[in-house]
């Protein structure tokens, strides 16, 4: 359900432009609050998280989903780990819903959702691979790149079984914050897609605000 | 060949392209999670929103490819009595498993212990040097969980019925971990424990009408990817 955040940008101590086809990694300690901003709106945020202390145990959009009863994210969703660890917990949605079934962008896979001639086009999945290969200090490789969080995005699943990619429910200005349960690397790329039209083939930026735990 | 596995289980081969595996729910209420890696490059791996969205379905049934997260295909599904197949609800962890069901460690119970998902696939995997940071969201064949309108999840246990098959026909060589511990959101009030048959063939060629190239054009950009990468690994560098 949507609900606002208490939070003024003016007590954040980061403020941070993701523009479209680049990545943000960084660790948020415990307790602070990370807001997600679709700046201009219909722009998908694909995020991932890892424990800081053990980034074996990552972000589990399975097992995300199957404790909460429901596929799709809002405020109160307790983001978990595959150990079943509570990274975060989003606590301010004005959007209302957030999908984890779609996965990021690749290059090869639009080859097969798009056209074969696409394989040389930006993705998700190369600002991944670039965040994690160029800041070596996290520990990360390909290995620990799985199936991510698209906040902003809306895909609606049917009782039949099937799955679309809609047009959005976010809008300019729209935002999802989240508040860190222990601390946390957050990953995000600002999707490139240029072939879908959910973003109106035009991706624009995100911007990003953390908030030390006792700011009121 | 075949294979007979009791609920609860774990084991794991590496399967050459041609390959046909058929599993078949003996009793009703099987449960068989199971992942993909390319044993050339464990890295790539199955990828379940790759599958789901590359053929805009939320269930895999006959028609659907398996989808690596490098575009190409692990295997296809050329045969389904089931019509509904979960890849979004994961698997059981050691918790969970106590908490559903209590905990029969392998000291009291032997071969009745309580397996759970999760280090079924860290045994299989680790057989092949895999580990935690490996795993993936897995399929769970036989198991049905479908959303409602406001996505909230629903197991239907009377989807797996006894006699259910569903077969394979694998595109590319895949290293494919498997176990037959229960579906997460099967609420039967005892441990779960069915069993399950395997039977390995081989498969006719791939033909240009083929059901599972032509499901969808997606599919028919997947194949061409697969057969690429079929004919270049099989060439010396350079004829490719």
């Amino acid at each position: 359900m949507p609900h606002r955040s208490t939070l003024s940008p003016d007590t954040a101590k980061l403020r941070k432009i993701i523009p479209a086809g680049d990545y943000w990694i960084d660790t948020v300690a415990k307790n602070r609050r990370l807001r997600i901003v679709d700046v201009e709106g219909n722009q998908s945020a694909d995020t991932l998280f890892f424990a800081a202390s053990d980034p074996a145990d990552r972000y589990s959009a399975v097992d995300t989903i199957r404790a909460q009863g429901n596929i799709y994210l809002s405020t109160g969703s307790k983001l978990l780990t595959t150990s079943g660890n509570v990274l975060a917990q989003i606590v301010a949605d004005t959007v209302g819903r957030h999908d984890t079934l779609g996965g990021a962008c690749a290059a090869e896979s639009n080859t097969v959702r798009y056209a074969l001639d696409k394989r040389t086009m930006h993705s998700c999945r190369d600002s991944y691979v670039l965040a994690v290969t160029a800041n070596e200090r996290f520990g990360l490789s390909k290995r620990d790149l799985t199936h991510n969080i698209n906040f902003f995005m809306n895909v609606p699943v049917t009782a039949d079984g099937g799955l679309r990619f809609a047009d959005g429910l976010s809008g300019p200005g729209q935002y999802v914050e989240l508040k860190a349960a222990m601390d946390i690397i957050v990953l995000i790329s600002n999707c490139p897609q240029l072939n879908n039209p959910c973003n109106a083939y035009n991706p624009t930026p995100l911007e990003i605000l953390v908030w030390d735990s006792d700011v009121p | 060949m075949n294979f007979s596995f009791e609920g609860g289980k774990h084991w794991s081969w590496v399967l050459g392209a041609g390959t046909l595996l058929r599993l078949t729910d003996l009793d009703g209420g099987a449960n068989v999670g199971m992942l993909f890696y390319n044993p050339a490059n464990l890295l790539e791996r199955y990828n379940a929103p790759d599958t789901l969205k590359c053929q805009h379905t939320f269930k895999l049934t006959r028609g659907h490819c398996l989808y690596s997260d490098m575009g190409r295909i692990f295997c296809s599904i050329t045969e389904d009595s089931v019509g509904w197949h979960d890849t979004v609800c994961g698997t059981t962890n050691r918790e969970q498993v106590a908490q559903r069901w209590g905990e029969k460690s392998y000291q009291t119970h032997r071969n009745d212990w309580t397996q759970n998902g999760f280090d079924a696939f860290l045994v299989e995997g680790g057989k092949y040097g895999l580990g935690k940071r490996d795993l993936a969201a897995n399929v769970n064949w036989f198991s049905k969980a479908a959303a409602a309108e406001d996505g909230t999840l629903q197991f239907d246990p009377t989807s797996a019925r006894a006699g259910g098959y569903v077969e394979l026909r694998f595109e590319m060589d895949a290293l494919v971990l498997l176990h037959t511990c229960p579906h997460p959101l099967n609420s039967a009030r005892e441990y779960p424990r069915h069993p399950v048959h395997a039977q390995l063939s081989k498969s006719d060629p791939v033909s240009a009408d083929d059901f599972c190239r032509n499901s969808r054009p997606e599919n028919g950009r997947g194949f061409a990817n697969t057969e690429h990468y079929r004919q270049c690994a099989q060439h010396p560098a350079g004829e490719c």
